[in-house]
Parts: structure tokens; sequence; C-alpha cells
């Protein structure tokens, strides 16, 4: 009961000034944990979707469900069981290594090369974020300059 | 019809039936002021502080039932006025508050009186407002009204940039307020419900815990009966008193840190809970594991949130507390009253071994009795505004409350300097019952400039200052758990709070003796004007029983007894 677990929340709320922050909000003065965050509208709505990758207890998770409920300008809430869930990662390595090396991980990671210059190869996944994160592991020796993870992104099955 | 941001904001407070607005004016609200001036529809009291408009209309809303309106400029006026919206927000008081805002332009250049306003209030309202358009103003003002009063109420924020109060627009307030993602539950599930009767049916020991919720929902008359008919013993928390007559055989008392002690130990002793809009805070439930653990819980809640929020609900049950009671009051049959009866017997007997009382002092006043005194005295003709303290916690205990709406005081967030103003709210919205202030010599002082608004606008509050010289439910603590190191807690540096009064056209009485205290009370009451009758009371009385912040509920620091 009092064990943390970790939950996939979707948020649909009405895309106007200020709502965003009403969520942060409302994490902060709770004391409520935010892994990973994103939003975008949803297209040809009002509405835009945040999902949100948070850790607590039974009960905290309960507590977080109802009091985005209670947000005005929030019409739904999805406390994910049985759920899609993928996150994107983009990675910039120095230019003199091993190409071909990198691209062929990529592939088994659903990722690819994106962009290779004169100062840097760019390489991009998409995948569950635990084999995201196994990714970012395996290509350490490659000396990575740059990571950013986008955070997740969910949908029910 | 085409009027300006500043004309709609009259018009759209006209329209909802305001008959009394609270405020303060600036810079960057005098577009709305001008329009104040203009008009006769309502009355505008221009209190002597921002804070003070607040809890005035706090106030008026928790007295009348409508919703509190008060209006404030931008910056300064309205960083005042956040205290009165944190509080509202703690316990639920329906207002809409209005506040001026540097003009589109300059919002984020540091302008004169900038503030985010929205940003703070954020957290400390139901929902708040941002108006960028004066075409979206009828809109937004009748949908704060809306989201202010349903649902579990709270304050609403709306925050009009200067610019946009001059802005001309169309005003239409004719149409129906649709929130597509805003939809209070208010009729509890059926067969909940009767789950949930059979389960008191089947119980040995259950037990009404009442909270604000039921005086919110207007349906205290409706719990009464409820109470009656199945015969099964209540307790109330601090924000319900009032819900059940104080002569009421099945009201055991105010439970809590400082509730009673059978009040207390019938919680600790129950096995069913019936929670009615009440919220299991921590003042209430002390210890969590130790709380009512031979408990199931019915908890009746139009906030979802509360439910399981700190206690696990067994029957949960997302309604109006008035919906949810009549429901339950036409399956009343399959209760047995009788049944109870072993149960009623236990309780009696624990308020024979600790009742609820004090010793008298034949040397000095004591506190208790003041408020005892008033309540033989004024009784159901007053309605009773406390600021916070000792002295709020002994007016909880022994005011012989009547009715609903009777009990007005700041519990969620504890504010000092709430009392006055409040009581003067209560009074613009009751004029035809006593407007009573229990206060603190510390207290008083926080809004104390409202001697000169309720002067001026005629609103005759008699504050009572059951004065200790002390800060005392701090110096109660230090007592007893630091020691007795008094750290800044001694007021025995005072203001001669009689001529006090009298400055600013009030009447004020030193009290030291019953006798004197009794002609004071009787002279405010027939003069009608406003009062402070200054009591000095027993400086180092305690508020007793007590529970221990974190100690276990029935673990309660008790009044000793005397030897006859
Ligand atoms: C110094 C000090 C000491 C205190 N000591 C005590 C004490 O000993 N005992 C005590 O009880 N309190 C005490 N308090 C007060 C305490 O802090 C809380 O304010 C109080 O206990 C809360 O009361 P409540 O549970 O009735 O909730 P409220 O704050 O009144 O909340 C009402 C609940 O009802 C729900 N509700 C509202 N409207 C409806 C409706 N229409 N239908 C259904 N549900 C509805 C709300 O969602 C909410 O959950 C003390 C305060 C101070 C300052
Ligand atoms: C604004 C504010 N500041 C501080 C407190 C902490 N506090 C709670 S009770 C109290 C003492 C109140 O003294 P007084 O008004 O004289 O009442 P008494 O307890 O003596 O009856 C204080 C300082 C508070 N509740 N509110
Ligand atoms: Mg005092």
């Amino acid at each position: 009961m009092n064990e943390n677990i970790r939950r996939v929340v979707s948020v649909i709320v009405i895309n106007e000034a200020s709502v965003l922050s009403r969520v942060t909000d409302l994490f902060s003065a709770r004391g409520y944990n935010i892994q990973s965050l994103t939003v975008a509208p949803i297209p040809e709505t009002k509405y835009s979707r945040l999902t949100i990758v948070t850790k607590g207890s039974v009960r905290v998770i309960e507590q977080i469900v109802k009091q985005l409920h209670k947000l005005i300008p929030v019409l739904k809430v999805f406390d994910h069981e049985d759920f899609v869930e993928k996150e994107m990662a983009l990675v910039k390595f120095p230019a003199d290594e091993r190409l071909a090396d990198i691209a062929a991980i990529c592939e088994a990671y659903n990722g690819k090369i994106v962009n290779a210059s004169e100062n840097a190869i760019i390489a991009m996944v998409a995948d569950e974020p635990q084999r995201v994160t196994n990714f970012l592991k395996v290509t350490k020796r490659y000396n990575p300059k740059e990571v950013v993870r986008s955070g997740a992104v969910a949908l029910e099955r | 019809m085409q009027i300006s941001g500043a004309q709609m904001v009259i018009e759209a407070l006209i329209r909802e039936g305001v008959d009394t607005v609270f405020g303060y004016p600036g810079g960057a609200i005098m577009n709305v002021y001008d329009e104040i001036y203009k008009q006769d529809k309502f009355e505008h009291i221009l209190t002597r502080h921002e804070q003070a408009a607040i809890h005035a209309a706090e106030g008026y809303a928790k007295a009348s039932g409508k919703v509190g309106v008060a209006m404030v400029t931008s910056g300064p006026g309205f960083t005042n006025a956040v205290t009165g919206l944190a509080d509202a927000y703690m316990d639920s008081i329906p207002l809409v508050v209005i506040s001026g805002q540097v003009p589109m332009s300059l919002i984020g250049t540091d302008a004169f009186q900038e503030i985010d306003a929205v940003g703070i209030s954020r957290s400390c309202t139901k929902h708040n407002y941002l108006v960028t358009s004066a075409k979206d103003l009828p809109r937004i003002l009748k949908e704060a009204f809306y989201i202010a009063a349903s649902g579990r109420p709270g304050p609403v924020h709306v925050d009009i940039p200067k610019d946009v109060t001059a802005e001309i627009a169309e005003f239409d307030y004719d149409f129906a307020v649709e929130l597509e993602t805003y939809k209070p539950t208010t009729k509890g599930n059926p067969r909940q419900i009767k789950k949930a009767m059979l389960a008191i049916a089947e119980a040995k020991r259950p037990l009404f815990y009442l909270g604000g919720g039921v005086i919110n929902a207007n349906a205290a008359y409706e719990v009464r009966d409820l109470v009656h008919k199945t015969g099964i013993p209540a307790v109330e928390t601090f924000m319900a008193r009032g819900t059940l007559r104080y002569d009421d055989e099945l009201l055991i008392s105010m439970l809590g840190m400082h509730g009673s002690y059978a009040a207390n130990m019938a919680m600790s002793e129950t096995d069913l809970i019936i929670a009615l809009g009440a919220r299991f805070d921590d003042r209430v439930t002390g210890k969590l594991s130790e709380f009512a653990k031979h408990a199931k819980v019915i908890h009746v809640d139009i906030d979802p949130a509360s439910i399981s929020k700190l206690v696990n609900a067994d029957f949960p049950i997302v309604g109006d507390v008035k919906n949810v009671v009549e429901e339950m009051l036409r399956l009343v049959d399959c209760i047995k009253p009788q049944k109870y009866e072993p149960w009623r017997e236990t309780i009696k007997n624990f308020d024979a071994l600790h009742p609820l009382t004090f010793h008298e002092d034949s040397e000095r006043i004591k506190p208790q009795w003041v408020i005892k005194r008033v309540g033989e005295l004024l009784g159901d003709d007053a309605n009773i505004s406390t600021d916070v303290g000792q002295h709020q916690m002994w007016t909880a205990q022994f005011y012989p409350f009547t009715r609903p709406r009777q009990f007005i005081s700041s519990g969620g967030l504890g504010t000092m300097g709430f009392g006055f103003p409040a009581a003067m709210g209560v009074k613009a919205a009751t004029p035809d019952k006593i407007s009573i202030n229990f206060t603190g010599d510390g207290s008083i002082l926080m809004n104390i400039q409202e001697l000169m608004t309720t002067v001026e606008k005629k609103l005759p509050v008699i504050n009572i200052i059951l004065n200790n010289n002390f800060l005392g439910m701090v110096r109660q603590w230090q007592t007893l758990f630091y020691e007795k190191r008094h750290s800044e807690t001694d007021l025995s540096m005072q203001p001669d709070f009689v001529k006090l009064a009298e400055a600013f056209g009030g009447i004020g009485y030193r009290v030291e003796t019953k006798e004197e205290f009794d002609a004071a009370l009787q002279d405010a009451v027939k003069q009608n004007k406003v009062a402070i009758i200054d009591v000095v009371v027993e400086r180092f009385e305690n508020v007793l029983p007590m529970v221990p912040a974190g100690g276990s509920l029935f673990n309660m620091m008790l009044l000793e007894r005397k030897e006859k």
C-alpha cells in the first residue's frame, strides 16, 4: 500500500492560458513527483494532452488523479493500466566515432542516424522508456556529447 | 448592449443578486469604482484593509449561504487579500474576488503596482481568471459565480486589467453556464446508499461524524431528522457546530484535539463511522494509525478527493449531503433505534466520567464562564464569530449553539484577525441577529482598524476580548511542551481598549467581575453600537481536553477532578 509505484497518467485539458501551470502547481503544492511531462495540442480540437510519468503510493496516485480532475479546465484523466508507451531520444556523437556501429545499435532500438555533419552525428531512437535507457547505456562508449529525452507519451490499448 | 468592462462588472453583480460588496479602491480598479459611484442597486462597504474585505465577504457568505463578493486593486491591494483567499479556500467558502490589474500593454514590464496575481492565487482559489478582453467578461463573471457556489464551494478570483475595464463590448448575461469540464456530482449512487444503510442496520456502535459540509449543503435539519429517526449518537467537527442543537440528547459534542472526552472515546470505540461532509482533518483524527481502529467507514462528500484521502472509505458516496440524507431517510425503516441503547449508555458513561466543564474561580473570571454567560443571556439571538486561539476553542466547546450558520470561525487556516471583519459581514447579512465576536487580546489587534468601518456603516459588532495578556494558545503549548519557556507570547503591554473603541466612535467597557460583565453586555446590546468589552480573565487557563499534536485521539490530557 505504501510502496511507490510508477504510473503513467494522461490528462486532457482545455488548451487555454496557464492550464499547464495549474497542473504543475498542483504537483508541487501537494508534493507529488513528476518524472516526465509532455504536452501538445490534440489536432482539430480545443484540447491538449499531457502525459505525466509519476511515482507514488497507491493512495497518492489515487489523490493525484482526483486532484487533477478537480482542476476546472481538465476534461479527462487516464490512469493507464494497459497501454503502449513510447519515448524519443536524440543523441549527439562526435563526428569521429564509428558511424556504422552506432547505426547498427540504432536499428536494434527502432532508431536511426538522422544527421551527420563534419562536427557531429545525431542519432534518434523511439521506444519504451526502459529501452531508451538501455540504448543510452549501450552507446555510452561512443562518447555522446549531448542527450535529450522527450518524456513519455502513452495510449491505452 | 454595448458597455464598458467596468459597467459589465456592475451589471453582472446586479444580475447575480449581490446586495453587498466589500472592498478598497486603487488605481487599477478605478474605472469599476467610478461605476459603483453611479449605481444604487448594491451597497459597497469600504473596509479599512483589504484583508478585512475578504474576511467580511466570508462572514457574509457563511451567514447568508450566498456568494460573498469583494473587490481590491492591483499589487498591494491584491496581496493584502491573499490571506483571505487562502482562508476561504481552506474552509470551502463561496467568494468572488475581483482585483484590478495593470493594463494589458504593461503586463510583464514590472509596471507600477504590477504583481502576477493569478500566479499567486492559483494555489489558494478554487479557480481564477485573468481577463484579456471585455468580450469575455460576461462569461467569466457568470462562470465565477457558478463555480464559487456549486460542488465543493470555494473562492474564485477574477483579475481584470485596467484597459479591459475601459474597453467597450457587447454585454449579454442571459445564458446558462455550460462547462463541459466541470460537472460536480450531487446525487449519491442509490445502490451505494442502500448498502450503507444496511451496514448501519448491522452495526452495533455506529456514530455520525458531522462536518462543515452539512452546513454548506443546508442539510442540518434533514440530518437532525436522520439522527433522531435512527437513534444514533453524533459528534460534530468544529466546522459543523450548530448542526444539532446543543441540548440534543444524541449530540455528544465536538471531537478532535480539543473535543470532549466522550466524543473522542466514542470515535475510538465506534464500529461504523457515518461521515457526512467531514474531511478527517488532522486536528480531528490525531495519530492516523490509531484512529477509530475498529471502524468501517461510510463517507459522504461532494468532493471525491476528500474520500479515502486520509482514512479509507468502505462505503464511498460522492454527492451532496442533502440529497444523500434525503435518500437515507427514505430507507430509514431498516434501522432499529433501540438496538443502539447499550451504545448510547456507554457514551453517557464516558460523559459522566469526564464531562466537558471547567473549574470556577472566586477571584478571577474564567474565560469559559464568559462564553457560557453570553449563551445564557443571548443564546439563539446571537450569531457568533471568533478569532483564533484559546477563546476560539472555548467558544466551540461552551456556546449553546442552536442552529446552523450561527457559528462562524476560521477552522482550516486558523487566521488571527478573521473574527472582527467576519462578524461585520455576518451583521450585514443577518441584521436582525446580534453579532458577537469572541476574540483575544492578540487577535483583535490584527484587524482593529475595522472599528472605523463598523462605526461608519452602523454594523454594531460586539467584540468580547477574553483578555489573558497572552498569545494564549501558543503560551499553552509552551507551558505544556516547552517547559514553560514563554517565548514572545507575553502581551502584558496592552492598549487601553476602552479608549481605543471610543477613539473610533464605538463604546468600550473594561470588566473584572461577573456583575460588570452582565451590565456591559446588556448595555452594549441596548445601545446597539459597535463595542469592545475587554474582559480580564484568568491568565493561565488551558484549553482541555487536549490531544497533543500527533497523539492518539483516546490519549487526552484531561481537566483535573476537583475535590468537593
Ligand atoms: C487552534 C485550532 C484548533 C482546532 N481544533 C479542532 C478540534 O479540536 N476539532 C475539530 O473538529 N476541528 C478543530 N479545528 C478545525 C480544523 O482545523 C478543521 O477546520 C476542521 O476540523 C474541519 O472540519 P470538517 O471536517 O467539518 O471540514 P470542512 O473544512 O468544513 O470541510 C467540509 C467537507 O465537506 C465537503 N462538502 C462541502 N459541501 C458539501 C456538500 N454540499 N455535500 C457534501 N459534502 C460537502 C467538502 O468537500 C469537505 O470535504 C481547529 C482549528 C484551530 C484553528
Ligand atoms: C495570523 C496568525 N499568526 C499567528 C498564528 C498562531 N497563533 C495561533 S493562536 C495564537 C495566539 C492568539 O492569541 P489571542 O488572540 O490573544 O487568543 P488566546 O489564545 O489568548 O485566546 C497565535 C499567535 C495564527 N493562528 N494566525
Ligand atoms: Mg490572549
